[in-house]
């Protein structure tokens, strides 16, 4: 540390360039240490454990195969070698994607509306507004879900509140349902929703909006035609980074869906566990990943276009 | 403009934000009145009682679970912390360099890779070295824990160096200031609130996360989150609404204290 990358006054622009690389990287070492042990270097050995063959107890032998990355999407009947579409995978993929989707829908139909109007609140109130929605955000995400579990399982608040009061004589099933994880994935990540939204609508310039209604707009038109289109990166960013999680959702599908709903990520590991085929959990991992990536590249686009500060 | 025509109305939106903030807030609010139930209901209120934190307070397990979860979420933050403020001073402040998109990158991984990718990732290499070494302590998760708490930890000290006046640190090498003294007495002074925001965040972060420590924890390693994941599936008592609401609050504070911390910057 003796020589941080400050200006010293004394020695060649090549020295201390120099001095400042070195400095730099030595800096830099302790974190890409630990993050090369317990994250890249990791997520390599996935790549290589995909193209490997199962071992009976659990873990690889260390022989070549590509039947991983096959049988993500097919699969060869055992006794006749016929090939078919690996339906209850393709199904979990459905269900992922669906449910991912309709998770973004939900939080977007709540959260638009809850970020206009955080933003049009007085400005020295809007930073209590947001500690709002970022408290639970912060909380524990297994018991924000086990919270929502007391509410809708069949002795729980709703259906006990519902039963007393003789609306129903039976509780009704919502929990394990894919009801359930929507709810439960709706609650979790709706600030997620809220917050790149509030940065764009914080920099809305209600002037447009006033020029819009001078010219005899009606709400919905000002909203539609002014409001909408100024927000969208942030709408498109929230969008994202609710769909990203909820895809490789595992707490949430687990504890409210109840090993019936299962999503992509409790289909991995029970490959890892029951199933015994790390080589193919490996492979439906990387391809959850490569999901993963595709959507944060549009992320990375939406925020772009309105400019670094937003991220 | 036609008097009393307020431009920020959009009909609906206010009721549909209460109702947004009434949702957010009402299942954490009966998660925690029902922690004071006298009953073993977490649905039908039976009156108020102290019975199930006393209950909580002498579970062994939970008792040995909670102290799991502090010493790792303490010792994980102050590792990702300390790796993570000097990062951020070799990466804050510089023209760009050879090899900057590939440290971002790292850096930022964890929270870019969906965390089961990461856990299973860290399931295989960790059996690998169990194996090899027969250790099973608690080495492994204090490892993968400080590890995706770096982003964490980096991004307030990161912001907090952006934001600071680099006239001071002229000023002090001016006077003949060693490198090592203005860092000391100019740089890390300012730089301090960010310090402890980021290892605040780190250790709300280590202390709640389930996915990672469930994959990676050997057997008997439970920490509170693996402990309540684990009785979800049998007959629940509000011995567990004891415990959410007592993790609950450390988190609420801290990151409360987080937000004013980060606040004073402006």
């Amino acid at each position: 540390m003796s020589d941080m990358a400050l200006s010293d006054p004394a020695p060649s622009p090549e020295t201390r360039a120099r001095r400042e690389r070195r400095s730099r990287w030595l800096l830099l070492t302790p974190a890409l240490v630990i993050l090369s042990l317990a994250a890249s270097g990791p997520l390599l050995v996935v790549v290589i454990y995909s193209f490997l063959t199962p071992g009976d107890y659990g873990g690889v032998e260390w022989q070549f195969s590509l039947d991983p990355w096959f049988n993500v999407v097919a699969e060869r009947d055992f006794f006749t070698e016929e090939l078919k579409l690996a339906d209850a995978h393709l199904l979990v993929f459905w269900r992922s994607i669906k449910l991912s989707l309709m998770t973004a829908i939900l939080c977007l139909i709540v959260g638009f509306p809850t970020a206009y109007f955080i933003a049009t609140r007085p400005a020295h109130r809007r930073d209590m507004w947001m500690l709002l929605i970022m408290i639970p955000f912060w909380t524990n995400l297994l018991i924000r879900t086990f919270a929502i579990m007391e509410l809708i399982r069949n002795q729980g608040t709703i259906n006990t509140l519902l039963m007393a009061s003789g609306v129903i004589d039976e509780p009704i099933q919502m929990l394990y349902t894919e009801f359930s994880v929507l709810v439960g994935m709706t609650y979790v990540y709706l600030p997620l929703m809220i917050l790149p939204i509030y940065a764009s609508m914080e920099r809305l310039d209600f002037n447009l909006v006033e020029a819009g209604y001078d010219l005899y707009a009606t709400r919905l038109q000002v909203l539609r035609r002014i409001i909408f289109p100024l927000v969208k990166p942030g709408v498109v960013a929230g969008s994202i980074l609710v769909f990203v999680p909820c895809l490789g959702a595992y707490v949430t599908p687990r504890v409210l869906g109840g090993g019936k709903q299962l999503m992509l990520g409790n289909l991995i590991e029970l490959q890892f566990g029951q199933l015994r085929n790390w080589p193919l959990g490996a492979a439906l991992a990387l391809t959850l990943l490569a999901v993963v990536m595709v959507a944060l590249v549009f992320y990375v686009r939406a925020i772009g276009r309105e400019g670094e500060h937003n991220a | 403009m036609r008097k009393g025509f307020d431009v920020r109305r959009q009909p609906g939106f206010t009721a549909i934000a209460m109702g947004c903030f009434i949702l957010l807030y009402l299942p954490i609010i009966l998660l925690v009145a029902y922690s004071f139930n006298a009953g073993e209901s977490i649905a039908i209120w039976e009156g108020f009682s102290w019975r199930w934190y006393a209950s909580a307070w002498e579970n062994e397990q939970v008792k040995d679970a909670t102290i799991r979860s502090l010493i790792l979420a303490a010792s994980s933050s102050a590792v990702a912390t300390t790796a993570a403020v000097l990062a951020a001073l070799a990466t804050t402040r510089s023209k760009p360099w050879r090899g900057q998109t590939v440290v971002f990158a790292m850096v930022n991984q964890p929270l870019m890779v969906p965390e089961i990718v990461t856990a299973v990732s860290l399931l295989i290499v960790f059996a690998v070295v169990k194996s090899f070494t027969g250790y099973t302590g608690l080495g492994y998760l204090i490892l993968a824990h400080s590890a995706f708490c770096i982003p964490f930890a980096y991004m307030p000290v990161r912001a907090r160096l952006q934001g600071m006046d680099l006239s001071l640190e002229q000023a002090g090498s001016d006077l003949y200031g060693t490198p090592l003294q203005v860092f000391r007495h100019i740089t890390l002074p300012q730089l301090w609130p960010g310090i402890l925001a980021g290892a605040m965040l780190a250790f709300v972060i280590s202390l709640d996360d389930v996915v990672i420590t469930e994959f990676v924890k050997s057997a008997g390693q439970d920490t509170l989150p693996t402990y309540m994941l684990g009785q979800l599936r049998r007959v629940v008592t509000p011995e567990i609404n004891a415990i959410s609401t007592a993790l609950l609050a450390i988190s609420v504070i801290m990151v409360t204290a987080f937000f004013f911390i980060n606040k004073t910057r402006k």
